[in-house]
């Protein structure tokens, strides 16, 4: 497996090695994160490449993913591990009726009837992973503080079990979409990465790493073009994996230049909600030239 | 993980981030001890004579949150700059003195202006605005005080120096067709790269006013979020945006914590059966259903003649920003008649649009464009006394100026029985209530009133709305 990268230049050149093109501050704090073992807590808009950092922190670093997603009502049960009571009550049941108490109980809360989920899975890992507990924001405050154990020292108490610690040290994101605030505690405990959409050049090297076959020309006015409907107020603004899906589209279609027809045709792919649509095509739609393109780039208003 | 201590390094720095730590208290970002250890726990790993990495390692320890970084960026900037220059000032280091070419003493700058050819000026900074380069946009940032800053003697203030270099640099934002189509500046200049340019003129002519006192000037507070609500229509839109998005957050994060408390309603039957498997099949403990947070269904009446329409639009406008908090939501605007806008806040999303479309088709006014809260007041219970019910919350948002109509405040006390809640928000600050033609006073023995003038008091409001009921 890799080993631990020693400078914020190998951290880049390895995420873009895996196909991610990392800010200037993702490389650094992914590098502070493998160096300092910190949790990262990433917050930012949907579709800015969050999970996609973990995934391929996960693929640089050669590490097993482990994935949380979270979501309103998930509780310790489904996020730590649970006791597998089925089976506990069939050994119950099988034990010969003169066995001891002692014993049975005993028995019944080894490692054996314990089930394992996710963040449990992370802890007792023999391997270094990389934890990605994804949309933290979704979940309620109790459980906030109950990862609290987890992120700052890497073990979980079970009470018939005693504490289990972490034997390596994985690398923890956390992702937010900012829904809500989180707790100062579990902040505390984080370094913080706030992603955003990137400037013109880094999404023209995105698009043009999924879609190399798309012409230049036509994918820079492609991202100018989606710089520009960000700024509009929308309800939805478009994420990177939606230029994509739109770099997609055009070359599907064969298009060699984004005329306003055209953009008219394709921007459901980028604009999806029908307030936003009307805008769009209002603001925006005027302004790319009917037919042969007109000049190079539109300034941004 | 145990914090290391950071080594010595270059004398002063531990003291100098303790420093800036402080800095970012002061302007009231949650900077901790752990922060701090952290902080240097990440200087260790990253080298220091990058600037980037040296800014973003800290801004990834200290600032946790997106306010919190666009206080960090400004405090950053401010504290390093205010620290060199201190430094400088203690030492006694002048540009002029060291053979700069451009420093704040005005002894040869006379015939140095003269040398520069000044239209070969405009179209490098021109140039080089277009182009983003920093470095030569600092030099020539300093090339233009020298030109144009302070032919006499400035006019003391450095925003004013600053748009009057700008102005005679000719450099804007829209394009300037007139000039040929090779300047940069015949298709306009990049709005980001313009303001960085004028941050820079900024920071050189501080620079220059710092060395022709040899002190610092007082720094300011930056916090201005506490503010008095936008008083215009015309305001800025991103500062409504801004407030509403903070206030979204924080409402999500109240009803969680809220939740936490008394949570005495329902048993939930599958997980005390499951926790009941721990003590051999008898449920010794009861496991309740979580309280979910509040739902409202709520009416909003607002006042929207010229004294007060510019709260009321705001207030429209946050309310319909956090639609989704609310189950049911109708809202009305009225002066002298009533009128529904639940549509209009649906359709358009712009601040500006809003206050248009509602001064434009709403109807509100006949004749005299006084408030006439009687009428008001009938017009609504026709309109909506069907649907009041006890869970229904009724919000009224007017300065209570009859204008010395009567007040008819047995019809309003009719709505607010029929009505679950009834709030008043006023406006105007307490002290002006019940005053002249306020008849404040009146209504508030059927509703609670709250004063609502500042960002503050207007959250804490729709915090009082969604709080989880007690009851019921």
């Amino acid at each position: 497996m890799a080993a631990t990268p020693t400078s914020v230049d190998q951290v880049r050149e390895g995420l873009q090695s895996v196909g991610y093109l990392p800010g200037e501050s993702t490389a650094l704090v992914s590098y502070l994160a493998t160096r300092l073992g910190k949790p990262v807590l990433v917050e930012g808009p949907a579709g800015v490449g969050k999970t996609e950092l973990a995934k391929a922190l996960a693929r640089y670093l050669d590490r097993t993913l482990v994935r949380l997603q979270c979501y309103e009502g998930l509780d310790e049960a489904k996020a730590l591990y649970e006791w597998n009571y089925r089976k506990q009550l069939l050994r119950i049941q099988a034990e010969a009726a003169d066995t001891g108490w002692d014993r049975v109980q005993d028995d019944i809360f080894g490692e054996e009837f314990l089930l394992e989920r996710p963040l449990m899975t992370a802890i007792a890992s023999p391997e270094p992973v990389v934890l990605l507990i994804d949309e933290i924001d979704k979940t309620d405050q109790e459980f906030e503080a109950m990862l609290l154990e987890v992120l700052s020292d890497f073990q979980i108490s079970i009470p018939e079990l005693g504490p289990v610690a972490a034997k390596t040290t994985p690398v923890v994101l956390l992702t937010s979409n900012n829904s809500r605030e989180l707790t100062e505690a579990l902040k505390r405990r984080c370094l913080y990465l706030w992603l955003d959409y990137p400037p013109v050049e880094q999404e023209l090297a995105i698009v043009r790493l999924h879609t190399p076959e798309l012409s230049e020309q036509v994918a820079r006015k492609l991202v100018e073009v989606v710089h520009m409907v960000r700024e509009l107020d929308l309800k939805k603004p478009p994420s990177i994996a939606e230029s994509i899906d739109w770099a997609r589209a055009l070359l599907l279609l064969g298009a060699d230049d984004i005329d306003a027809d055209l953009f008219k045709e394709t921007m459901s792919v980028i604009v999806k909600h029908r307030t936003d649509l009307d805008i769009v095509a209002e603001r925006v739609g005027v302004r790319l030239g009917p037919g042969p393109p007109s000049g190079v780039g539109s300034k941004a208003a | 993980m145990a914090p290391r201590l950071p080594d010595p390094g270059p004398p002063g720095i531990s003291a100098r981030l303790i420093e800036l730590g402080e800095a970012l208290r002061e302007e009231g970002v949650a900077v901790g001890t752990s922060e701090l250890l952290d902080a240097f726990a990440a200087l260790e790993e990253v080298p220091w004579s990058q600037p980037e990495d040296f800014r973003e390692a800290l801004a990834a320890t200290l600032a946790k949150s997106p306010d919190d970084r666009r206080v960090f960026e400004l405090v950053f900037e401010r504290f390093f700059f205010r620290a060199t220059e201190a430094a400088a000032v203690r030492a006694g280091i002048k540009e002029g003195a060291a053979g700069g070419q451009v420093g704040g003493d005005s002894d040869g700058e006379g015939q140095q202006a003269g040398d520069i050819d000044l239209d070969a000026l405009r179209q490098q900074i021109a140039e080089a605005i277009r182009d983003g380069a920093e470095s030569a946009m600092r030099d020539l940032a300093r090339l233009a005080i020298a030109a144009f800053g302070r032919q006499g003697t400035g006019s003391g203030v450095i925003g004013v120096d600053v748009q009057r270099i700008r102005r005679q640099l000719g450099l804007r934002s829209e394009p300037q067709p007139d000039l040929p189509p090779e300047d940069p500046r015949h298709d306009g200049l990049p709005r980001d790269e313009l303001r960085r340019f004028e941050q820079l003129l900024r920071r050189e002519l501080e620079r220059g006013q710092i060395e022709r006192t040899e002190q610092l000037p007082a720094s300011r507070p930056l916090n201005e979020l506490d503010r008095a609500l936008p008083s215009g229509p015309l305001q800025d839109l991103a500062a409504v945006h801004r407030v509403v998005a903070q206030l979204r957050r924080r409402l999500a994060t109240q009803g969680m914590e809220a939740r936490g408390r008394k949570r005495h309603a329902h048993v939930d039957v599958r997980r005390t059966m499951r926790a009941s498997l721990q003590t051999g099949g008898v449920p010794v403990e009861l496991r309740f259903r979580p309280r979910r947070p509040r739902r409202p269904e709520i009416f909003v009446l607002c006042d929207v003649s010229t004294s007060v329409t510019s709260a009321s639009v705001f207030f429209l406008s946050v309310l319909h920003a956090l639609h989704d908090t609310f189950r049911k939501m109708r809202s009305f605007v009225f002066i002298e008649r009533i009128s529904e806008v639940t549509d209009v806040f649906e359709r358009e999303r712009d601040f500006a649009a809003v206050s248009d479309a509602i001064s434009r088709d709403a109807g509100v006014a006949d004749i005299s464009g006084y408030t006439d809260y009687g009428r008001v007041w009938n017009e609504f219970r026709d309109a909506v006394a069907d649907e009041l019910h006890p869970r229904a919350t009724v919000i009224v948002l007017g300065d209570a100026r009859t204008n010395g109509r009567d007040p008819r405040a047995e019809v309003f006390g009719q709505i607010a029985s029929l009505a679950g809640r009834t709030f008043w928000l006023n406006p105007e600050p307490r002290l002006y209530w019940n005053y002249g033609d306020s008849v404040i006073a009146a209504y508030e023995q059927y509703c609670q009133a709250f004063e609502c003038w500042t960002t503050q008091q207007l959250e804490d409001f729709v915090k009082a709305l969604t709080k989880p009921m007690t009851g019921v």
